[in-house]
């Protein structure tokens, strides 16, 4: 018995938590890895300013990780409660890494309690540092464990089907799903690239509302070598993960690329809007989609017209793929000119329009990850584990997910206003200029 | 030892966790809160704080735990619960939600609104009462199966004397074990005030304690008379536990020993919470799921076990790193150092 409006906003549900979370938890990933730089970097310059900079990231940092586990909590348990009959059925098989995921946690929220109540309580500020380690990676193993999971939903395996029972299951080979390598490493890789445009966002608006301090210049610098070292690797990866959807998921390429027939020399399209199968306005490079699928111009690429039509997903994840791939080139030319001419001493990139595009540069960042999520999941449909069983068959029966949509739609908004509200409080009440004036007077001076 | 009992075991092990330390927390949200109101705000503040602040994360990951625990260790619950817990499963979350972020918000945002010390009080006292609702669920009697999928009945949940015992008693419990606690907390921060204010609400609140444990006896033995013929199987424990009870009542009366009133409180939930679970075996969800037939299969039960085993070698130093700077820590216990980034 399927209920087709329990259906329809358990998946709303499920997109809206996940959306929201996913903001803050890209976040949590790559935020501890950026503070520990500049902590890192202060140590060994002795710079004072870098330090600072790691300290009041940390500040902000507990805020955003404070709606981070609120969020993760309310989609964990969500998962059982929308999709009860999909969580049976993975429980038996992908339950591991989740259950692995909570001592990330676990470890996470340990050290980060410490982390953040020892300032200054050691005298080698190294031992300080060293317990920003764990933080770190158990924020990044949360990512890679929870993107198993998700991995496998892509492409399961580890078990056989008899009878409609699950048989011959191996926890560990479903783990090493042909999705995990590309998926775990993108995200992981796109998450550091994001918070270090993010950071280098607000120390470029810092600039333009007309500070001069060394302090936003050197934040700013470091994030762009950061962030072009992540970018690039963003993009590299992302070109294994389209290989790897060739291999694994072609019809998830297939509609991403609006390839509708399988063909040799197949062009690569650029932008444009469908009509059923009419693609109008785009750009086509001729032998560019078999070069990237199979590194071979000639090669035959798989078409939409291989699959069952209730089988293949929704065409507008086109807009998406090209949104995300857009937006990644964009941030490495950005990052590489900035970086650049900061060594070289072109003025350009001092000037507004280029911090401007800078600024833009974090919110872009953030807007990549959704559609590269929004992709990913929509271009699985309309499987929720890849030919083993659809989203409709896996929602929940119960009646009132729409109330519930009504209740976390609220609760989202206050969690986003009241995070954003309670950040620019924190830094506006505790200006840089000020801070610094502060631990100058409780240091006796030695202060650059 | 089956891998069903171990299993059951670790997870009810980690939710007694969560009662415990969730307990502190919820009350502490409360009795500030009503330090406000009443103007006795200053008294109880700082303690709260200092112990409060470090911890609340690892509070929230032993919920966390426990839940995604039991899909891996029982993928069938998340059939039966899931499907049926979906209103007060959530407005359990959306309460946790808010509660978690604005104590960050305030703590490490702007100081001292009323508003929202009220909000984040009766929060505190509104969440265990939503998440006591799964224990009453679980007595069976409110859930019935429609062409095959299970189908909560409000009405009869929400007319039952069992779920409202079963609500005063998660209530009464967060404050008694919250008052305890700090009493004790209060004493070893040197602060006398505090822990004169705190010993009195733990008196106060071991009565309705006491009275509404009774009064769910009485209600089960209607209610589930097979659950409570294996609790009186186990009275022993039960005992046990009552005469632990007495003997914190006794030493917070007496105003001693405060570490062994601590010590006692632990062992007095520990006994009764085992009690409970061992009298509730072998059923999840009476009369339609044991912990048998919902157990996931042997090769991830071990898995689970194995990756279990090792995350606690991780996570025991860990904690004990914790423990050892925050709640052992004379210094920072009375607040001369503050290292806060
Ligand atoms: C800052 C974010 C960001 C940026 C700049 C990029 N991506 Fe991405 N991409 C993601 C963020 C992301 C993601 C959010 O991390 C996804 C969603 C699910 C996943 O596995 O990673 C993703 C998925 C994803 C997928 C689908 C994988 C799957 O469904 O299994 C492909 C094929 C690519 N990406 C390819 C690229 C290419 C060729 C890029 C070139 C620049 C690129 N991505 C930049
Ligand atoms: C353990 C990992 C994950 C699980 C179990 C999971 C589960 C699901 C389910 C059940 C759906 C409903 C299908 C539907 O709406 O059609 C879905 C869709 C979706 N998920 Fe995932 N998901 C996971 C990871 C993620 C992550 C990390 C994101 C990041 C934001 C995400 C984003 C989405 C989105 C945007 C949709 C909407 C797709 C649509 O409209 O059809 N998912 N996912
Ligand atoms: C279906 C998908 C997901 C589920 C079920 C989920 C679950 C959770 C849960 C339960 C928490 C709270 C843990 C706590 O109490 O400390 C959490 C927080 C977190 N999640 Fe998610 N999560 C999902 C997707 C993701 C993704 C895709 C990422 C990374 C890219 C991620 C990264 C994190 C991080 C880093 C935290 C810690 C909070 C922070 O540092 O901000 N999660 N998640």
């Amino acid at each position: 018995m399927e209920n087709e409006s329990a259906v329809f906003f358990s998946r709303v549900l499920t997109e809206l938590t996940l959306s929201f979370h996913i903001i803050y938890a890209t976040i949590g990933v790559g935020v501890p890895l950026m503070i520990m730089i500049a902590q890192w970097v202060g140590i060994k310059k002795n710079d004072e300013h870098y330090i600072l900079l790691a300290r009041r990231w940390a500040r902000g940092f507990v805020i955003t990780v404070a709606v981070g586990v609120v969020t993760g909590t309310a989609i964990g348990l969500q998962l059982s409660l929308l999709w009860p009959n999909f969580m049976q059925l993975a429980g038996n098989v992908i339950a591991l890494p989740l259950f692995m995921e909570t001592f990330a946690f676990f470890f996470e929220a340990i050290f980060l309690g410490i982390y953040l109540y020892t300032w200054d309580r050691f005298e080698n500020q190294k031992k300080h540092l060293l317990l920003l380690i764990p933080v770190a990676i158990g924020a990044s193993m949360s990512a890679v464990f929870i993107t198993i999971v998700n991995a496998f939903m892509n492409a399961p395996q580890g078990f056989d089907v008899v009878d409609g029972q699950l048989v011959n299951i191996q926890p560990i080979l479903a783990m090493l799903n042909p999705a995990m390598p590309t998926k775990v490493a993108h995200v992981v890789v796109t998450a550091y690239m994001t918070a270090a445009f993010v950071l280098a966002a607000i120390a470029a608006f810092k600039m333009l509302k007309g500070s001069n301090h060394v302090y936003h210049k050197k934040a700013l610098f470091l994030l762009m070598k950061v962030g072009l070292v992540f970018a690039i690797a963003s993009a590299i990866i992302g070109d294994f993960s389209a290989k790897y959807l060739v291999e694994y998921q072609p019809e998830k390429l297939a509609a991403a690329e609006w390839h509708f027939e399988t063909e040799k020399n197949a062009p690569l399209v650029l932008f444009g809007v469908t009509d059923g199968e009419e693609v109008k306005y785009a750009i086509k490079v001729p032998y560019a989609l078999s070069f990237l699928a199979h590194s071979n111009p000639t090669a035959e690429v798989i078409g939409l017209n291989e699959f069952p039509e209730d089988e293949t997903p929704p065409l507008y994840i086109h807009y998406l793929f090209d949104t995300m791939v857009m937006i990644g080139m964009f941030m490495v030319l950005v990052s590489a000119a900035y970086v650049l001419g900061k060594i070289r001493g072109w003025s350009f990139v001092s000037t507004k329009w280029f911090r401007r595009v800078i600024v833009a540069g974090g919110p872009l960042s953030i807007i990549a990850i959704e559609a590269g999520w929004w992709l990913a999941e929509v271009g699985r449909q309309p499987w929720i584990l890849r030919k083993y069983m659809k989203v409709a068959e896996a929602a929940t029966t119960s009646d009132h997910v729409d109330i519930m949509l009504i209740l976390f739609c609220g609760l989202y908004i206050i969690l986003g206003v009241g995070s954003v509200v309670v950040l620019r409080r924190m830094f506006r009440h505790n200006p840089i200029e000020q801070e610094i004036e502060d631990r100058k007077a409780e240091k006796g001076g030695d202060f650059s | 030892m089956t891998l069903e009992i171990l299993g059951i075991s670790v997870l009810w092990m980690f939710l007694l966790g969560y009662l415990i330390i969730g307990s502190i927390d919820f009350g502490a949200g409360f009795f500030n809160a009503y330090g406000v109101l009443t103007g006795r705000q200053h008294i109880l503040t700082n303690i709260i704080q200092r112990y409060l602040s470090p911890v609340w994360e690892v509070t929230n990951v032993f919920l966390v735990f426990f839940f995604v625990g039991v899909v891996g260790f029982f993928p069938k619950t998340a059939f039966y619960y899931g499907t049926t817990l979906l209103v007060p499963a959530s407005i359990a979350i959306i309460l946790l939600a808010i509660r978690g972020s604005y104590y960050a918000f305030e703590s490490y945002g702007s100081r001292g609104h009323k508003g929202y010390s009220f909000m984040y009080g009766a929060a505190g006292l509104l969440i265990p009462a939503s998440l006591s609702v799964v224990l009453t669920i679980s007595e069976g009697g409110f859930v019935s199966m429609v062409n095959g999928n299970p189908v909560l009945d409000y009405h009869a949940l929400f007319t039952s004397p069992l779920t409202w015992s079963i609500v005063v008693l998660a209530i009464a419990a967060v404050l008694y074990i919250s008052a305890v606690f700090l009493t004790w907390y209060a004493d070893k921060a040197g602060d006398r005030k505090a822990t004169k204010l705190l010993r009195k609400y733990a008196l106060i609140w071991a009565g309705p304690l006491a009275i509404s444990v009774i009064g769910i006896m009485f209600e089960l033995s209607k209610h589930n008379v097979e659950h409570f013929n294996r609790m009186i199987d186990i009275a022993w424990m039960f005992g046990l536990s009552a005469i632990m009870f007495v003997i914190t009542v006794w030493f917070i009366w007496k105003q001693q020993h405060y570490s062994w009133a601590l010590g006692l409180l632990v062992g007095q939930f520990a006994l009764a919470f085992f009690a409970y679970g061992i009298s509730h075996y072998p059923y999840l969800l009476y009369p339609y799921l044991t912990i048998y037939d919902s157990f996931t299969n042997p090769a991830m039960a071990t898995a689970l076990v194995v990756a279990f085993v090792l995350g606690l070698l991780l996570l025991i130093p860990s904690i004990y790193l914790l423990l050892k700077l925050f709640l052992f820590n004379k210094d920072y216990i009375r607040g001369k150092k503050d290292h806060h980034a």
